[in-house]
C-alpha cells in the first residue's frame, strides 16, 4: 500500500457491549483513554447517533447498554491498530462481569 | 429520563466553600442528608463508596463536569443532587480542568439501566455549551432548578 493510502485509511468494525453495566463512566473513561494513545481519529456510530470516541461527555450520550452494537470507525496512520485495540477493549467487557 | 426524575432540588448546593475532592462530595451527600433523602447513619459509607469509586479513576468528564457516584444499598431509586462551585475544584479530570459543575449520583445496586440512562441525560445536555455556561453562572438553587425544568423540556437540546 503506497503511504498515502495508508494515511487517509478509514476501517471500521461493529462491537457489542459485553459487560452487565453497560458503557458507564469507568468503561467510557477506559476507552478514551486508550483512543487517546493513537493518532487516529475515533468515530463511534450508535443507530443514528455519531460521536467522537475520543470524549467520555460524548460516548456517555449514547447510553449504551449491555447488547448495544456500537460501530467504531477509525482513520489515519494506525487505524487497523486503533480498531483492533478497541475492539479487544470492549470485547474484554472492561474487565467487569 | 429528565433531570427532574433524580435531582433532589433542596439539596442543590451553590458557591461551594469546598475546594478539595473530598470536602465537595462530602457537602453534597450531607446536603442529601439534610434534604431528608439519606439517613445520617448511612452518610459515612455512602461517602466512602463514592470516594473509593473516585480511586478507580477520576468521575471528572471533561468541561468543568464531574459525575461522583456510588450503587448504595440503602436507596430504593436513583437519588441525585448538583453543585456548583464558581472558581472550579481539582477533580484529577481527564483534561486537567477544574470542576465547576458536580452531579452526584446514588444508586439502587441492581439498576445499572437507570444510572446509564441518567449518565446519559446529563453528557447530553451538558454538551450544550449554553446550558453548561448558563449552569456555571447560576447564583441561587432557584437558578439550578429553573434551568434543569428547562432542559427537562427539551429548551436546549433538539
Amino acid at each position: 500500500m503506497k503511504e498515502m493510502e495508508a494515511s487517509q485509511a478509514t476501517v471500521s468494525g461493529t462491537v457489542s457491549i459485553k459487560n452487565r453495566q453497560g458503557l458507564h463512566a469507568r468503561p467510557a473513561d477506559r476507552f478514551v483513554r486508550l483512543a487517546l494513545s493513537f493518532d487516529a481519529a475515533v468515530t463511534i456510530v450508535k443507530d443514528n447517533q455519531q460521536v467522537d470516541g475520543k470524549s467520555i461527555l460524548n460516548l456517555l450520550t449514547l447510553g449504551a447498554e449491555q447488547g448495544t452494537q456500537l460501530e467504531i470507525r477509525t482513520s489515519g496512520t494506525d487505524a487497523e491498530q486503533a480498531l483492533a485495540a478497541l475492539t479487544a477493549l470492549v470485547n474484554s467487557g472492561f474487565d467487569e462481569d | 429520563m429528565k433531570f427532574s426524575d433524580f435531582v433532589c432540588g433542596d439539596a442543590i448546593r451553590m458557591q461551594l466553600d469546598a475546594d478539595d475532592k473530598e470536602s465537595v462530595i462530602r457537602e453534597m451527600v450531607s446536603a442529601l442528608v439534610a434534604a431528608g433523602q439519606v439517613k445520617e447513619g448511612e452518610k459515612d459509607d455512602i461517602l466512602k463508596a463514592i470516594l473509593k469509586r473516585e480511586e478507580l479513576g477520576s468521575t471528572g468528564i471533561g468541561r468543568g463536569i464531574a459525575v461522583p457516584h456510588t450503587k448504595h444499598p440503602s436507596v430504593d431509586k436513583l437519588l441525585g443532587t448538583v453543585a456548583v462551585s464558581e472558581d472550579g475544584v481539582d477533580f484529577d479530570s481527564l483534561d486537567g480542568e477544574k470542576v465547576q459543575l458536580f452531579f452526584l449520583l446514588i444508586s439502587p445496586p441492581d439498576r445499572p439501566g437507570d444510572h446509564l440512562r441518567a449518565l446519559e441525560n446529563i453528557s447530553r445536555q451538558l454538551r450544550d455549551e449554553t446550558f453548561c455556561r448558563f449552569l456555571k453562572q447560576a447564583k441561587t438553587s432557584q437558578d439550578v432548578i429553573q434551568l434543569l425544568d428547562e432542559a427537562d423540556n427539551n429548551q436546549f437540546v433538539s
